[in-house]
């Protein structure tokens, strides 16, 4: 036996009993059951075995949930499996999420590959795409033959350390994270090949679904600028000359804080740019151009604002992944707001 | 990076030349300004007119700052 | 209009006491390339290498890259209002050293020249690993204005593509290649019922140094206009551009354009291509707004059923494409648009900064973000001074056993926007 697999159910399929017994608490057995008997045989061929299955109640593991991923993680832990495979849970609401949360755990906390499949509709499916290999599966376990069809030549390919096709190659549901892949045909043939059949009417796929993008409702307006604390921030990469921390011109990994107490002005022999993604001339010339602390400095001493915050936080726009953006605005927005600061004039180039 | 401050709970007003992108990652109050390079300036402009431009820019940020919207709105 | 292009397939580079082409190797003279570029006083040094497909050897800071073409026939001469005097280009007959290629590296100008590796892992991602490369490592004098540095090496490597180029004059092409396209009423006439396709080419514009040059002319300064798609073959289009390595526009593939030849490749046959729409992406949204109107706008004038529209760079060039894409599309033409992602290093994150539902058909050039690890090569052409700041780079990119580990953005055309490599991501 090259591999070793632990199968993840829920009192159901572990032939517990059904949902009176939902409230069965996390156990396991040697060796396969219930639907972990077609899984072992199809994986025998490349030499996996299911060593091990671990089950819990779909309640007790909602309504206990602390306590149930740790000792669903523990048990799971003791076999030093290869891979874990949980489900499928078809539109099973609660399995379904018990499925995704311990896949999603198991390789996050255990380094362990996993696989789950289950329903497009299944709740689990969204909240969990991303962290682990949802397989697409029928909505009840009439699909059960279907499903483990599916799953058997991925968990073989996951045991191989072999790498995965897309989505749609390997029948998961999309991850929604984008991976690099080598086409057969150049981007321009593809393009020309696309328009054609859009042009026809025919059938085709976009390399890229356009994102939907959230929205947060405003805040109410400042009321007394007179006193308010202003804060100025900027995705314009505006900092020290020599830029200290090193903040990449171009997908910055980190944004910085400097403190402009008792600064009036940003001038060329104190401050620059780090950004890399326009003509940085004019910004080191005069950095005032992108981050106003000269006129928030006069409104300040002419009482229109209270107070210019004595710290501006900076990070290069250029090509930093939306959720780097996110993180870091998230994180000193919370520091903002502690520091008393009622209001921010971000400035973007 | 707008949006995560607004969720923190503190107004915020974006001051940006590409008022779409502004639109399309969801700031709520939004300031047109100058050019990629130099919003809040312009080389081509004395010292003295380039700090009057930038001043009347934010002035009209903190107008917004102080004015109360129901959705994404764009300070002209 | 009709071009051949003669090709004179190129399968090695040699130095030699005379700069020729002799069966298939391309001999240069090193001193004669040298006086050549320091023609310039802006210059002070000018080291000539070559580089080989296959071999151990990094080239960085790239700055571009360029295909030797000499006119042969026809009106006008190779790369227009630079080395020729303005007269329009795309007719008669052009040869090419097919297979070689002019690279200008040396100190960085702006933050974003690239890489090339001749072998391993990054040669996989940059066309370049490809062509026999003949590569100019230039220095200006002390003090010199990037701008004024950014222009004498676009010269540099303009002018020694040229002498190169010429080279080809009397040879006789491997093989001839034939682009012939007709005039608007001419291409409806001959195939009525096909459906008329243009392309429209955005041209990175943003400032002095992320710029384009068509006969010379800033693109920045010129509104949406029109070309002939064989112009482009006799470099009417030129780089002057720092935008990130892997989605910036070289020369070369401007004078390669690979949605040219596809669309060529159709034409008379699935769709009738109607000809080249070539609109820049500025940095005020005045010119923004105005540029993509006009972009539909001819798009409405041409009476046409698709685009194909590409760009250049990332960031708020997306809001150009997309406002093209929402433009053109409003107009009841069909679009497909091809672009390229920063969807972070797990590619978790938004990969465009702007979007809209109108972009349903979209072709990627692959995330950007990609961290790739690039083994150390036995010979660096330039130097490896700027690996931690170049775009894509980082504080301890170079490691310390001379590989570097950095985004794929550093490497030279690696996600190129006009759909040049087969990478892509989903």
């Amino acid at each position: 036996m090259a591999y070793k697999v632990v199968h993840y159910i829920n009192q159901f399929y572990a032939g517990i009993g059904g949902e009176e017994f939902a409230t069965t608490e996390p156990a396991k057995i040697a060796g396969v059951k219930g639907p972990g008997m077609a899984l072992n045989a199809a994986l025998k061929a490349a030499g996996a075995e299911i060593v091990a299955t671990v089950y819990c109640g779909d309640s007790y593991f909602a309504e206990n949930n602390e306590d149930a991923i740790t000792r669903v993680l523990a048990l799971i832990k003791e076999e030093n499996p290869d891979l874990v495979i949980c489900g499928p849970a078809f539109n099973a609401g609660r399995y379904g999420v018990a499925c995704g949360q311990v896949a999603a755990e198991v390789k996050e906390k255990l380094g362990v590959p996993t696989l789950t499949g289950m329903y497009i509709e299944n709740p689990g499916a969204d909240m969990y795409k991303s962290k682990t290999i949802i397989m697409e599966t029928k909505n009840s376990a009439a699909g059960m033959r279907d499903a483990v069809a599916k799953m058997a030549p991925v968990a073989i390919k996951m045991l191989k350390g072999e790498e995965l096709g897309s989505a749609k190659q390997e029948g998961y549901i999309p991850t929604g994270i984008r991976k690099n892949l080598f086409e057969n045909e150049r981007g321009a043939k593809r393009a020309v090949d696309m328009l054609i059949k859009k042009l026809a009417g025919e059938e085709f796929e976009t390399e890229f679904p356009m994102p939907e993008f959230d929205r947060v409702a405003p805040n109410p307006a400042v009321k007394d600028l007179a006193h308010a604390t202003i804060a100025l921030c900027t995705s314009g990469g505006i900092v020290p000359k020599g830029n200290p921390d090193h903040i990449e011109s171009s997908s910055a990994s980190h944004y910085g804080k400097y403190s402009i107490a008792g600064v009036n002005d940003l001038d060329a022999e104190h401050w620059q740019t780090a950004h890399g993604g326009y003509d940085p001339s004019y910004a080191n010339a005069d950095a005032d151009r992108v981050l106003p602390v000269d006129v928030m400095r006069e409104f300040e001493k002419e009482g229109k604002i209270g107070k210019l915050y004595d710290f501006f936080y900076t990070t290069v726009g250029n090509g930093t992944a939306v959720k780097n953006a996110k993180k870091f605005a998230a994180e000193y927005a919370q520091e903002l707001k502690a520091n008393g600061v009622d209001a921010v004039i971000m400035t973007s180039t | 990076m707008v949006k995560e401050i607004e969720r923190a709970g503190i107004p915020v007003v974006h001051m940006c030349t590409v008022t779409p992108i502004s639109m399309t990652v969801g700031a709520n109050r939004i300031v047109p300004t100058i050019a990629i390079p130099h919003p809040l300036g312009n080389p081509a402009r004395t010292p003295e007119e380039e700090k009057a431009i930038r001043r009347g820019l934010v002035e009209k940020a903190l107008k917004a700052l102080q004015t109360e919207v129901d959705g994404q709105t764009i300070f002209d | 209009m009709k071009l051949e292009l003669g090709y004179i397939y190129i399968k090695d580079v040699q130095f030699g006491a005379k700069s020729e082409v002799k069966d298939g190797t391309l001999y240069v003279n090193k001193e004669e390339i040298q006086k050549l570029v320091l023609e310039d006083e802006n210059l002070v040094s000018c080291d000539v290498d070559l580089a080989r497909p296959g071999e151990s050897v990094r080239i960085t800071p790239v700055k571009d890259v360029i295909e030797p073409r000499v006119k042969v026939e026809g009106r006008g001469g190779v790369f227009p209002g630079w080395m020729h005097k303005v007269d329009t280009v795309g007719e008669g007959k052009t040869n090419v050293l097919k297979g070689a290629a002019v690279v200008t590296a040396g100190k960085v100008v702006g933050f974003q020249e690239g890489i090339i590796d001749m072998s391993g892992e990054g040669a996989k991602y940059t066309p370049f690993s490809k062509t026999n490369n003949v590569v100019l490592v230039i220095n200006p004098i002390d003090n010199l204005e990037a701008h004024d540095y950014e222009h004498s090496l676009r010269v540099a490597g303009l002018k020694v593509a040229t002498y190169l180029g010429e080279l080809a004059r009397n040879l006789t092409p491997d093989e001839v290649k034939v682009y012939e396209h007709e005039g608007v009423l001419e291409g409806y006439k001959k195939y009525p019922d096909l459906p008329r396709v243009a392309y429209v080419l955005m041209l990175q514009s943003q400032g002095l140094l992320h710029d384009t040059y068509v006969y010379g002319v800033d693109a920045k300064q010129s509104l949406t206009t029109m070309i002939n798609p064989t112009e482009l073959f006799d470099g009417a289009i030129v780089s002057g551009n720092c935008v990130s390595a892997c989605d910036k526009n070289p020369t070369y593939i401007h004078e390669n354009n690979p949605v040219v030849e596809e669309l060529f490749a159709q034409h008379g046959k699935k769709l009738n291509f109607v000809g080249v729409i070539i609109t820049n992406e500025n940095v005020y949204l005045a010119d923004k707004m105005r540029s993509s109107d006009w972009s539909a706008k001819l798009c409405k004038f041409l009476n046409l059923d698709g685009a194909i529209v590409s760009q250049e760079g990332f960031g708020n060039p997306d809001t150009d494409l997309i406002m093209n894409c929402k433009k053109i599309e409003a107009e009841g033409v069909k679009t497909v648009i091809i672009t390229d992602e920063y969807a972070g290093q797990d590619g978790s994150s938004q990969s465009l900064a702007d979007a809209d539902v109108a972009a349903n058909a979209v072709v990627t050039g692959g995330n950007a973000n990609v961290v790739i690890h690039l083994p150390k090569m036995d010979k660096v052409i330039g130097t490896l001074d700027y690996v931690d700041i170049i775009a894509g780079g980082w504080s301890g990119s170079l490691q310390p056993d001379g590989s570097i580990i950095a985004e794929l953005q550093v490497i030279t055309s690696a996600t190129n926007e006009q759909g040049y490599n087969c990478l892509s991501a989903r």
